[in-house]
């Protein structure tokens, strides 16, 4: 078993959906981002639920896809509204609430 | 199955069959239906009315499968065989140890209702695809009417009284919702709130009932059967076992009979039932015929060891349920008299046939009784969509018989021949179906010893003939008056009308129809020939005059009285299989059912004897209603068309039969009685009572509990909330102030920088973990 292949591969993404997050301009990327971090997340439970054979890490894995996927909705209901009233998704214009 | 062979010699193995043992999907299409009419109904191109209509049919497919199969299951039975009803039961929930099961309970009496209900409320369906085009609440009366029918097959169905008080209350609150359709005039909300409440007030014997039988009845049947005190089955073996304490059993069977008086409109709680006429017409029709006001008498000859046993029928003189019935059948006729409102008429009508059935009960005539609920639904069906037919083709949505109708036999011909047929029927003339019910019941009735009763229920036939018989005259003979004359009025002197029915968005398609009267269309005109067809020939299936050969309902329905033997084994998952084992005396022994102790057995009906058919009480009984038709049609005649000065205004000159006439009028003043008297002297006092209370003792407390208070708090504010309190309050908050300022930078408002403190955050704190670990 390979495991730590599959962590290192869940180590870039990380990185990678980081790096996204932190750097990108656009909300949707950012949100593109936040998915692959989610996702890094998921290779990793199942690398260490296939190396203790349990399955306690797919059940997890799943539970994560499905808010994931409800946490897309939200989020590209909120650019879609921010887009409506500002005609912009650059996050660097959206800074009322600064305090 | 452990059938000894030679028990089953004597014994013919009982058919079934799919249907039967599926009868439970009855009532469950329909409340599917009602919630796809709900979610998604508005949606379809029809509204929802298909899927109500398509879920009718479903119902009737599967009740007439039942029913066919039931008809092979007695005729497998010897003839002395008990026909052991097709029950199954789930457990539905668990609370404290009691245990409500759901499930249901075959026999001929379910399945002759079932296949009736199901039958009037498909064709009351299509009929109201006509009936109610455009109405602004279209997809909801739709619903309503199918969770209607939903809630009475369920009901009817049931194999424990708890499912059956489900059924019960979900048709209670349906025909609060169909009779306040359009609630929007006053008087119908009115009309609907009034059906609710009188029945409510009888639905409080029912529940006292249930649990008084099952709290008396549960130890004998868990040990008996092995069913709970709930269990139809159990109940009925349990009233007739000599079990059960006289006292109990009949408390418990009078309360019973308080909620049928509520819901089959029995005297003196059926003043809602005219007042149920504000509903549209289709609903007046399905709750007149089978659903609603059959309820009751169902629960009668459904439960009927109960009745039998606790109220002492066939014992010696008259019982609560054949005096109401027989006082309901003469009060209510007289009532149809006076009625202008041809659904009223009708109304009161379907209270007096109610009486009969209740009388029939009462007196032991069972099988009558049960059989006159099957024509009455046909005849009294046809009858009110007969009267819808008129108000929607011909007197502009009027019901007035005086103002707005009169010779329309010519222009609706379909509707004349129906209505005719019908009228027939509901007075019992041979051969139409009215003739072997009820004249069965009456002949019972004086059959069993009532004597009494019988001349009531003979004066009750020459009033029905009369009645109806002045109805039709004002309806289709005489001169065209008012809306039916073609005076295009409807504009402004609908709106004047008490009884017509409020419907604005009817009167807009309305206006594209040629004005005055013509034959309605075919969604009408077609459920009214199916239904003159039977209330012509549903009759002979039960036709005593002809000999034993033609008795089928007495074959099919009946149940048989013989003491059952029984085994029960657990079958499956809460179902219990039951096999019979009567030995050859006990057969024989049969009689002791309902009028002693069953030695060995178990018993589920009493014994009921059967008057011999003879054709001259049938003669007799034929006459008077011959002679009813003939004397009101001699009155009407003088009356509206001749206007014989004599007879014109009578009740103004002659003073007695003016106190009659006001006395009809304003209903024996039942409604006052209800409203005013009993209502106010229960509220108002209450409400001084309660006035007095609060003003004099509630606000004394509250005043001095306020001045104790306001002193407390004086001395409290000064030393503990300006000291202690506010000196904590004002620290903490310049102790947060200045933190804030310090933390300020950090809300930059930018997200990106959010999130890199975040994750910087989390990866401190994952090298804190590393480091701790290793």
């Amino acid at each position: 078993m390979f495991v730590n292949q599959f962590l290192f591969l869940g180590a870039i993404l990380f990185c990678i959906g980081v790096y996204g997050v932190v750097a990108r301009k656009n909300a949707v990327l950012m949100l593109m981002s936040i998915e692959i971090i989610l996702n890094s997340v998921n290779i990793n439970l199942l690398t260490f639920a296939l190396r203790n054979s349990s399955t306690d890490g797919h059940v997890f894995a799943l539970y994560i896809i499905a808010v994931a996927a409800a946490e897309v909705g939200v989020g590209l209901g909120l650019v879609l509204l921010v887009y409506r009233n500002k005609k912009t998704i650059s996050i660097d214009d959206l800074s009322e609430m600064r305090g | 199955m452990s059938l000894l062979a030679s028990e089953s010699e004597i014994l013919a193995p009982l058919a079934s069959g799919w249907f039967l043992e599926h009868a439970w999907l009855i009532p469950v299409v329909p409340a599917i239906a009602f919630a796809l009419i709900i979610l998604i109904g508005k949606r379809l191109p029809m509204k929802g009315s298909e899927l109500g209509v398509l879920s009718m049919i479903s119902s009737l497919v599967l009740a007439a499968g039942a029913g066919y199969q039931w008809i092979q299951r007695t005729n497998s039975a010897t003839e002395e065989q008990f026909v052991e009803p097709v029950i199954r039961s789930w457990s539905w929930w668990r609370s404290g140890g009691f245990d409500f099961g759901i499930g249901q309970h075959i026999d001929g009496l379910s399945i002759l209702v079932l296949i009736v209900v199901a039958f009037i409320s498909t064709l009351v369906q299509i009929y109201s695809l006509e009936y109610l085009r455009g109405d602004r609440r279209y997809t909801h009366f739709f619903a309503a009417l199918t969770l209607f029918s939903g809630g009475m097959l369920a009901m009817v169905l049931a194999d424990n009284m708890m499912l059956f008080l489900l059924g019960w209350e979900i048709m209670g609150l349906c025909s609060f919702m169909l009779i306040g359709h359009w609630w929007e005039e006053d008087a119908n909300s009115r009309a609907a709130l009034k059906a609710f409440f009188t029945v409510r007030t009888g639905d409080v014997g029912l529940l006292v009932g249930i649990s008084m039988l099952y709290f008396s009845a549960n130890d004998w049947t868990q040990e008996h059967l092995g069913v709970s005190g709930f269990s139809i089955r159990g109940i009925s073996a349990w009233a007739l076992s000599g079990a059960p304490n006289s006292t109990v059993i009949t408390i418990a069977a009078v309360a019973l009979f308080i909620a049928c008086i509520g819901k089959s409109g029995q005297f003196p709680l059926h003043t809602w039932l005219p007042d149920a006429m504000a509903g549209p017409t289709p609903v007046s029709s399905l709750l007149h015929s089978s659903t609603m006001v059959v309820a009751g008498v169902y629960l009668v000859a459904r439960l009927y060891p109960v009745f039998f046993v606790g109220l002492d029928i066939l014992g010696s003189g008259g019982n609560l349920i054949v005096v109401i019935g027989g006082i309901t059948i003469v009060i209510s006729a007289a009532l149809a008299f006076v009625q202008n409102d041809i659904k009223r008429v009708l109304a009161y009508s379907t209270v007096s046939q109610l009486g009969y059935m209740m009388l029939g009960l009462g007196a032991g005539a069972w099988l009558p009784a049960v059989f006159h609920i099957f024509t009455h639904a046909f005849f009294k069906a046809c009858l009110f969509l007969g009267a819808g037919s008129i108000s929607h083709s011909a007197s502009h949505h009027s019901f007035d018989m005086k103002r707005d109708m009169g010779g329309l036999r010519k222009v609706m011909p379909i509707t004349f021949t129906t209505w005719i047929i019908s009228t027939l029927a509901l007075c019992g003339v041979f051969p139409f179906s009215g003739f072997f019910s009820k004249d069965e019941i009456i002949d019972n009735v004086g059959h069993n010893g009532y004597n009494l009763f019988m001349i009531i229920g003979l004066i009750g036939a020459f009033m029905t003939a009369a009645y109806m018989t002045r109805a039709t005259y004002l309806t289709f003979f005489g001169e065209p008056r008012g809306a039916s004359a073609g005076h295009a009025d409807h504009g402004d002197t609908n709106d004047t009308h008490n009884s017509h029915d409020a419907n604005a968005s009817h009167d807009a398609h309305d206006v594209e129809q040629s004005h005055g009267p013509h034959e309605s269309g075919l969604l009408i005109t077609i459920p009214l020939i199916i239904l003159s067809v039977l209330a012509l020939s549903s009759g002979f299936l039960n036709a005593t005059p002809f000999g034993e050969s033609w008795e089928r309902m007495k074959l099919w329905v009946e149940p048989r009285s013989v003491e059952v033997v029984e085994e029960t084994h657990l079958g499956g998952p809460g179902e219990s299989l039951i096999i019979n084992l009567p030995s050859a005396e006990e057969v024989h022994s049969k009689s002791v059912c309902g009028s002693a102790q069953p030695e060995t057995g178990i018993c589920y009906a009493p014994q009921l004897n059967h008057a011999p058919f003879k054709w001259l009480k049938a003669m007799m009984s034929m006459a008077i209603v011959f002679l009813g038709i003939a004397i009101s049609w001699i009155l009407s005649t003088l009356l509206f068309t001749k206007r014989a000065p004599r007879l014109v205004g009578l009740t103004q000159r002659v003073k007695i039969l003016g106190f009659g006439h006001k006395l009809l009028v304003n209903k024996y003043y039942l409604d006052v009685l209800y409203e005013k008297v009993i209502v106010r002297s229960i509220a108002y006092p209450v409400a001084r009572a309660a006035y007095w209370f609060n003003q004099n003792i509630l606000d004394g407390i509250l005043h001095a509990i306020a001045n104790s208070t306001r002193k407390i708090s004086g001395w409290v504010y000064k030393n503990v909330d300006q000291l202690i309190v506010d000196g904590t309050v004002n620290n903490s908050a310049t102790l947060t102030k200045s933190l804030g300022t310090a933390a300020q930078p950090t809300q930059s408002g930018k997200v990106s920088q959010y999130a890199a403190l975040l994750f910087s955050a989390a990866a401190v704190a994952a090298l804190v973990l590393v480091i701790i670990n290793t």
